[in-house]
């Protein structure tokens, strides 16, 4: 079990508040990403749920049971951090196994449970190593063998990833993925990258100076973002946010359309632009378009679509599509 | 392109090298120099070849007793630092990853003390001593000694610590250690390479120690450093006794020393490179 349960937490250093006040509910077995910008707090709420910083005021929930007082090693929860944080002076079978000689379990047992994650995780000819003589994918798994011998109730995931180069990084992202099919525990997992968090929660938390701004599945933020912060998060490239005439005429104070969300032609179209930089990235073709009365616009093309800078294009955005705000940013029905 | 240096100018800066080793080096080889020569051929004046006799070496086994300050200098250094261990590795636990912000002005106090030359507080510890009846004992110059190379043992240790990530000792800590598991299984084995050079220069720096072991000791307490200053006293001037006395005194650092050196390079140097 892990359905864990934030009311009112609140952080503070002193005069600042990190995070002002937070009410969250994870449910048991939910893959839950926590993303926002560098400082946004996701960090530090995910230490506030490990135990590992105390809370300012506010109750935390684990299965029903009030944790906020509790030591780390007493909520049942394992952590994987970004730096891996291996014990440099143990094997990677004397880590795996660190947990449960903690937990004072007998010797046949560890070594049962730790040969098991080794098998899951590819890890079993490396077993006798020290973490100084693995790849980085590879400390990144002993990492996670570490978290998941004990069974916890859930898994913690501090920017695993960061470190990784961008290739390794696609396949653990899978990899953890279907972990999470596996094991079915629940998993909170921190990154600042949006594409980390659409492709493997099931709820993402979008961050923002300590605060929730929005909660829900990654389609649902997608969809019908809930202001412009999310709205220009969640995506990529970035919604094109669109000010003045243009956005009064639909009510709003802002309208903002998605690059993808766009028709494009060379003949004609709503709007006339002239193309400043064209990423040609094989099966799409990514436009920065300097748009005649609105301004610079970002459109996403197919690859066959042969435009070059100083062209001119043509831009239909998907009247179906447009998402209106108003002044305070909120989003407009 | 690599920096190329000409063999000429290598065996011009080794020679260089060579000469200011040698010259740092000279007055401990003078010594032992002086201490295989006779008394008449130490007064005769400089002479770098001994004629060997192990006459002085004789005499100061026979006349003087050299195993109670051996003893007393073992006793001093090694339970000094022990001591001092025990005070520092907490104290640089909590200095490391507990910091306050005052942390970092205790740490530069702690230094300024070894600024403040000693005999500045002679007199005020000599009374303390007098009164507590510490004169001329063990324990009293060991807790001394362990005073005075406090501050270099917790500051070594302090940066030592420094260098352990705190994600490892909060991994630990996720993975239900408790502060004494985490203490035992990851910090210590950890550290045990700073620990051991701390170890070691407290030990180099306790046994040398000759302010405070001359001035609060008299016989019973009385370490190496004390034995050597007794030579030139009320007899007069022995200068291949003296030798032969410091000689021996010196001689178990040294060797110590020489099989720790790479251990002592790495700790002092620790940090400043990877």
């Amino acid at each position: 079990m892990g359905k864990i349960v934030l009311k009112k937490v609140n952080k503070s250093f002193g005069d600042t508040a990190v995070i002002p006040g937070i009410d969250l509910t994870i449910e048991n077995g939910e893959f839950v990403v926590f993303v926002g910008p560098s400082g946004c707090g996701k960090s530090t709420l995910l230490r506030l749920i490990a135990g590992l910083e105390d809370t300012t005021s506010g109750v935390i929930e684990i299965d029903g049971k009030d944790v906020t007082g509790e030591a780390p090693a007493k909520r049942q929860l394992a952590m994987v951090f970004q730096s891996y944080a291996l014990y440099p002076h143990m094997s990677v079978r004397k880590n795996i196994a660190f947990p449960l000689k903690m937990a004072k379990m007998p010797q046949a047992e560890i070594d049962r449970k730790v040969e098991d994650a080794a098998r899951i995780l590819n890890l079993t000819n490396y077993l006798e190593r020290r973490p100084g003589q693995l790849s980085g994918g590879q400390r990144q798994r002993v990492a996670i063998g570490r978290a998941i011998v004990r069974q916890p109730s859930a898994f913690l995931f501090d920017e695993p990833l960061s470190n990784l180069d961008a290739a390794l990084r696609g396949s653990m992202r899978i990899e953890i993925s279907e972990l999470h099919q596996q094991l079915k525990t629940t998993m909170i997992y921190v990154t600042h990258d949006q594409v980390e968090a659409m492709t493997m929660a099931d709820k993402i938390v979008v961050l923002n100076a300590g605060n929730i701004e929005q909660v829900g599945s990654p389609l649902e933020l997608y969809r019908s973002p809930r202001n412009l912060f999310v709205a220009g998060f969640i995506g990529s490239p970035k919604m094109n946010f669109v000010t003045g005439p243009y956005a009064q005429a639909r009510n709003a104070a802002t309208v903002g359309v998605r690059p993808e969300h766009m028709t494009m032609s060379t003949s004609e179209g709503e709007w006339r632009g002239t193309v400043t930089v064209a990423e040609h990235l094989g099966a799409d073709t990514f436009l920065h378009i300097n748009v005649d009365g609105i301004g610079l616009v970002t459109a996403r093309a197919s690859g066959e679509f042969a435009v070059n800078h100083g062209d001119t294009v043509f831009i239909t955005p998907d009247p179906n599509r447009i998402h209106r705000f108003d002044a305070n940013g909120n989003a407009l029905a | 392109m690599a920096r190329s240096v000409s063999t000429r100018r290598t065996a011009v800066v080794t020679l260089v090298a060579w000469a200011v080793a040698l010259l740092i080096f000279f007055p401990i080889l003078y010594t032992i120099i002086t201490s295989f020569k006779s008394e008449q051929e130490a007064i005769q004046g400089f002479d770098l070849i001994p004629s060997f006799t192990l006459e002085s070496y004789r005499d100061v086994q026979s006349q003087y007793d050299y195993f109670t300050p051996f003893m007393n200098s073992v006793i001093l250094s090694l339970g000094s630092t022990i001591l001092a261990l025990i005070v520092a590795v907490p104290a640089a636990w909590s200095m490391a990853f507990a910091p306050s912000r005052r942390t970092k002005d205790i740490l530069m106090w702690m230094l300024s003390t070894k600024m403040m030359p000693a005999v500045a507080v002679l007199f005020p510890i000599y009374m303390l001593f007098r009164d507590l009846g510490l004169l001329d004992s063990r324990i009293g110059l060991t807790i001394m000694l362990m005073l005075i190379n406090l501050p270099i043992v917790v500051w070594m240790l302090y940066t030592y610590f420094r260098e352990i990530p705190g994600e490892i000792l909060e991994a630990a800590r996720m993975d239900g250690a408790s502060l004494w598991g985490e203490i035992v299984y990851v910090l210590t084995p950890m550290a045990v390479p700073g620990i051991a050079s701390t170890m070691l220069l407290n030990i180099i720096l306790a046994w040398n120690e000759a302010f405070w072991t001359i001035r609060l000791t008299t016989t019973n307490a009385a370490p190496l450093t004390a034995f050597i200053a007794s030579f030139s006293s009320p007899q007069g001037l022995f200068w291949a006794k003296l030798s032969a006395a410091s000689t021996l005194a010196i001689a178990p650092i040294l060797i110590m020393g020489w099989f720790s050196q790479k251990q002592l390079v790495r700790g002092l140097t620790f940090g400043a490179v990877k």
